[in-house]
């Protein structure tokens, strides 16, 4: 008899558009590491009215689609969800189950793994398949900072949750196809414990500190409280958020609110400005998801200079200065 | 009167990270600890439940016997009692086995528990997965990212925000709920109340055999999961260095990334001509 087609699932999160982009992305990567293990992908899609979505993932590399459509399965329910996607499971028997870590996923992917009895890493930023043809799940720990291999070694299926944007999606084709399977909702569906009372859409994303594009952050260098509330003036001209080290919150010159680091917030801005910072592992810890620094600090060993993108040796406070003169004279509306 | 169980866990302070480098995992025997941050959220939660509708409030963690400190801290903070359970056999549990294990310490110690809180994920491992698995282990209805909840008889009402939707749940206790960091920002502790809870205070201390589960709790036959490696996380970074008056930095600096600035800024940022002062 022929050994079981083996197959990579990967959950359809599409509620909006960012959910989307992550199916599409765990899509092509589970078609990479399909050819290593000769695997099938298979695309797993809940909801009504989803042909959108089971067009979008054949034209996006899925081999096949088992969808769900059905009225009751209109909004998102993790518990719906939940004893649709054990139930496939159980009969399918999948090598490998792909979830972006999205706020749903992230809720979702734990209590599926714990159902099917098996393990889960959180978040990865990579994923490979030994030669055994394990998956090689690779998760990020302590703000970042660390890297851990893990293995779901005897169990199946090997899972995890995937941080958006890790891979890039396969160009559309809409000429592909998939396999289809168009399946029938359970006949009973156990009634739900949680009900839904209100849900609408957040009309623009809260803006806070974990979610800013530019972070101009100060440290001691900055000399006094006077040179640190300049931040506000740079942050101002570039649309940003100030950030602070924990010598300066406990010093008064910025509030608890702007702590970065271990015991504050984790920021991911696009830019980050590091002023007078030397890179105490309590700050660092906040900015592992930092993609351009740009620190400035008399003392170039400094541990924040070493890690920055560009690292400026001079004085804090007068490059600060000299900055906010100087884009106030450049910046074009 | 309800009865809430928060669970908190003793993170390292990174300020030294000793990994073992045989088992991949952490020695949290040799880091010193501090409470996980989201954790002293879900106490908070718990302790204006217990202001408003009364409550008797416990708080349990899984750890090495000195994390013992961060449950005399809750106490600190105004919960009932604490639990910790320890036991080396169960030292790098992955998230499965710790919410089986925390799961069995419920089951014995607050049968009758109304709600379950956590923290909305740890500094340390960062994988948010202990409360959804904990309510997976328990058999009941659970809510992530709690920012707001509201408490009417058996009624819990629970406001989230979750991908960019805000919802309105719903759910009959018992029930477990997951907390933001966005609110309930955790209230000072006094020092007079940390000496009182260290002096007194009703902690207890269990061990596997305690909980009876011994046989199936220990680590490699009920972690699902196993690290193979722990790295440092590689630096790709160019590290260009300027260096020169404030003015000359800043003019260098300015002509060269002013396309990387704009980008992110979205605005113009024009290149300074030379000599047009």
């Amino acid at each position: 008899m022929n050994k079981k087609q083996k197959s990579i699932w990967v959950f359809g999160d599409y509620r909006n558009y960012f959910q989307n982009r992550v199916t599409l992305q765990l899509i092509s990567k589970a078609v990479d590491l399909a050819r290593l293990i000769s695997a099938e992908v298979c695309a797993v899609v809940f909801g009504h009215e989803i042909e959108e979505w089971i067009m979008e993932y054949t034209a996006h590399g899925a081999d096949r689609i088992l969808a769900i459509d059905h009225p009751s399965l209109k909004s998102y329910s993790t518990e719906n969800y939940l004893t649709l996607i054990e139930k496939l499971a159980r009969e399918k028997d999948p090598e490998i189950i792909l979830i972006g870590a999205t706020d749903f996923g992230r809720e979702f992917a734990p209590r599926l793994a714990k159902r099917l009895n098996t393990g889960l890493s959180a978040d990865c930023v990579g994923l490979d398949i030994t030669q055994e043809g394990l998956l090689v799940q690779i998760a990020p720990s302590f703000g970042g900072n660390m890297l851990a291999e893990i293995v779901t070694e005897k169990y199946r299926p090997q899972m995890a949750t995937v941080h958006p944007g890790t891979f890039k999606e396969i160009p559309h084709n809409y000429e592909r196809k998939a396999i289809v399977e168009r399946l029938p909702l359970m006949d009973k569906l156990p009634q739900p414990r949680i009900r839904l009372i209100e849900y609408e859409r957040a009309v623009a994303k809260e803006h806070t500190i974990e979610n800013a594009t530019v972070i101009v952050c100060g440290g001691r260098g900055l000399g006094n409280k006077n040179n640190f509330k300049k931040l506000d003036e740079l942050a101002k001209l570039l649309g940003g958020d100030v950030g602070a080290t924990r010598p300066v919150v406990y010093a008064g010159w910025a509030d608890h609110k702007a702590l970065v680091g271990q015991a504050g917030k984790h920021i991911k801005p696009q830019i980050l400005f590091s002023f007078g910072i030397s890179g105490a592992i309590q700050h660092t810890a906040g900015l592992g998801e930092a993609q351009f620094i740009i620190a400035v600090n008399k003392n170039p060993p400094a541990t924040m200079m070493k890690m920055a993108d560009v690292a400026i040796v001079a004085d804090a406070s007068d490059v600060l200065n000299t900055l906010i003169k100087e884009l106030k004279k450049r910046i074009r509306e | 009167m309800l009865n809430i169980v928060v669970c908190i866990k003793q993170v390292p302070m990174v300020t030294e990270l000793p990994w073992d480098e045989r088992t991949g995992t952490l020695r949290r025997d040799l880091a010193s600890g501090m409470m996980n941050p989201a954790c002293k959220h879900a106490l908070e939660a718990a302790l204006q439940i217990k202001e408003k509708f009364g409550a008797n409030v416990a708080a349990l963690t899984m750890g090495p016997p000195a994390a013992e400190e961060i449950l005399r801290e809750a106490l600190a903070m105004g919960t009932n009692r604490g639990i910790l359970i320890s036991d080396k056999r169960l030292a790098g549990s992955d998230t499965y086995a710790t919410s089986l294990i925390l799961a069995a310490a419920i089951k014995k110690e607050c049968p009758r528990c109304d709600l379950i809180l956590c923290g909305a994920y740890t500094s340390d491992s960062e994988t948010a997965q202990v409360g959804p698995q904990l309510a997976e282990e328990l058999n009941l209805p659970a809510a992530a990212y709690a920012e707001n909840m509201e408490i009417n008889g058996r009624t819990l009402r629970v406001r989230r925000l979750v991908d960019n939707f805000r919802e309105t749940l719903e759910m009959e206790f018992p029930a477990l709920v997951t907390v933001s960091m966005e609110k309930y920002l955790p209230r000072y502790t006094t020092l007079a109340g940390l000496e009182n809870a260290f002096v007194g205070g009703n902690i207890s201390i269990y061990d596997a055999d305690d909980l009876g589960i011994s046989d199936k709790a220990t680590e490699r036959q009920c972690s699902r999961t196993h690290v193979r490696k722990v790295y440092l996380r590689k630096a790709q970074k160019e590290n260009v260095v300027l260096t020169g008056t404030a003015a000359a930095v800043v003019n260098e600096f300015l002509n060269k990334y002013e396309n990387k600035i704009s980008a992110a800024i979205g605005k113009t940022i024009e290149e300074k001509k030379p000599g047009n002062e």
